[in-house]
């Protein structure tokens, strides 16, 4: 299934490694913030509708 | 009739709420078809187009670099006009929609320039070369790191926004300035063939020497790229819209108590 | 107008210590090269006209934060925000007069730095005006970032984070004068790109700046 890259393999591997990391960190970072602040708000907007 | 009936529908999703009902309704859509594209283009990209005859298989790092390279600038332009809305028309979401796409800005700027140095050790032999394009890269990294850190540094949200909008305005003349100064730079340096050989090889000149057999897979992943950088800014808005209100219902709360 | 720049210059002197200042780190930054590069006199002389410039522009960095920060402090500046005199032209003076305690004096001891570095003497003319045309920009940019960063207990780094890049342009084509003039070749064009530069620099950033302090004194 592995095309053969031939002596550049390391260089293309490489590049689509780092690349991929990179996008994913972002992803998981956004998503993971997002998440949190969501979870954050819900909690004090209910405790504000308790104390009325 | 039509067209203003049009502009104002736009400018509804101004409305923080209105915006993030609505955002939440298309974000699957974005997300779904931006892994869809980037899994497709990638993989036709990885695994089934031929090698250059003169580049062999690093010519496949083009799928990855040149999507990123492109959304490089153009975060930094939409960032200039989410700015420009927010001093003109003060729009909230708008300046924390640019607030938000800045990150996703650094991170493209950032693969632009790793798969470029990875690209450039075997083709140039040299990790780093002072050419035009990728120092104006780098310069607009700089760009992208102080707009951020000026956002992280103010407290006030609604001066932050001000500062910061500025800041992108200035910066962006100063960006271009500093493209054409640095193009004028390294041919004022070193004239001749490698400067028109790395030119080639990089950034959006390929686009007329990539054969069909690379681009359609290159196109497909543009779009997967952008389709992305799109969920991603959405997503990220409501975030920084809902990190807003959270404070300052906080605030609002301790000021009562 | 004229009483504020002639205040902002006595301040400057009176306070001593920032005036100096720039121009001690200019003289150490200079002397410090020939430690980290090596005492060849070729080396030297080639590098002498960027090392110049870029000594010159990190000393006008230095002094940005206390441009505008101790009128921040003392709240003189928001007596100048409402003063009859616009505060375009406030932030212009500022600039002034930041150009006259810091970049003056700089452009005048370059030369004297190039002897130290071997600067070819066919080089020592094009520097000093390459300064001259170059540094008044750097005190007008320089005010855009110290208007943005004014109201922040910390800005000092971050300043320095939001103006560099700024600089950019400036020292490229302020550089590439001195550079040329030092190896005798042609001048012109990077000259004429620096004045423009400069000019539309001074001509529209205190509109920037003077908005940015506006909103900092809000």
């Amino acid at each position: 299934m592995m095309p053969d890259l031939g002596k550049y393999a390391e260089t293309v591997l490489s590049a689509y490694v780092a690349s991929l990391v990179l996008l994913a960190a972002l992803v998981l970072l956004s998503l993971w913030r997002g998440r949190r602040m969501r979870v954050q708000l819900n909690e004090l907007e209910d405790r504000i509708r308790q104390d009325g | 009739m039509t067209i203003s009936a049009k502009a104002n529908a736009i400018w509804a999703y101004a409305n923080p709420k209105k915006f993030l009902a609505a955002s939440e309704r298309v974000l699957p859509f974005f997300w779904i078809s931006s892994g869809l594209c980037l899994v497709v283009g990638l993989t036709w990209g990885f695994f089934f187009t031929p090698d250059d005859y003169r580049q062999g298989s690093t010519v496949k790092i083009i799928y990855l670099h040149v999507p990123a390279a492109l959304l490089a600038i153009n975060t930094w332009f939409m960032m200039l006009v989410a700015s420009l809305i927010w001093l003109i028309r003060r729009h909230h979401v708008s300046v924390l929609a640019a607030r938000a796409a800045a990150p996703v800005g650094v991170v493209m700027t950032v693969i632009a320039l790793v798969t470029g140095a990875i690209w450039g050790q075997p083709m140039w032999g040299t990790w780093w070369a002072w050419d035009p394009r990728l120092t104006s890269f780098l310069i607009l990294f700089l760009f992208y790191l102080g707009y951020i850190a000026l956002w992280e540094a103010i407290e006030n949200p609604d001066a932050a926004a001000d500062l910061t909008s500025v800041l992108c305005l200035v910066g962006s003349v100063f960006a271009v300035l500093s493209r054409y100064a640095v193009n004028f730079w390294n041919q004022g340096l070193h004239q001749g063939a490698s400067v028109m050989r790395i030119e080639a090889v990089t950034g959006a000149d390929t686009q007329e020497k990539v054969s069909n057999v690379f681009f359609f897979p290159l196109l497909i992943c543009i779009v997967g790229f952008v389709l992305l950088f799109v969920a991603l800014v959405l997503y990220r808005t409501g975030t920084e819209i809902r990190a807003r209100r959270f404070r300052a219902l906080l605030a609002r709360e301790r000021a009562g108590a | 107008m004229i009483a504020l720049l002639l205040r902002d210059l006595k301040l400057a002197f009176r306070a001593g210590g920032g005036f100096g200042l720039g121009l001690a780190f200019f003289l150490i930054l200079t002397v410090l090269v020939p430690f980290s590069v090596g005492p060849q006199s070729s080396l030297l002389s080639s590098i002498a006209p960027g090392v110049l410039w870029l000594g010159a522009l990190l000393a006008c960095l230095l002094s940005l934060d206390r441009l505008l920060a101790l009128d921040w402090e003392d709240g003189s500046l928001d007596l100048l925000a409402t003063a009859p005199v616009p505060l375009e032209s406030v932030v212009t003076i500022k600039a002034l007069a930041h150009w006259l305690t810091t970049g003056l004096p700089l452009v005048l001891v370059a030369p004297l730095l190039g002897v130290l570095l071997n600067l070819p003497v066919a080089g020592f003319f094009w520097l000093v005006i390459s300064l001259l045309l170059g540094t008044p920009a750097l005190s007008v940019i320089g005010t855009f970032g110290a208007a943005l960063t004014v109201g922040l207990k910390r800005g000092g780094l971050l300043l320095s984070l939001l103006v560099l890049p700024l600089y950019v342009p400036t020292l490229i084509f302020g550089a590439e004068v001195a550079r040329r003039g030092a190896a005798g070749m042609e001048t012109t064009t990077p000259l004429l790109m620096l004045a423009g530069i400069t000019a539309a620099v001074i001509a529209l950033l205190p509109f920037a700046s003077a908005a940015v302090l506006r909103v900092n004194l809000r």
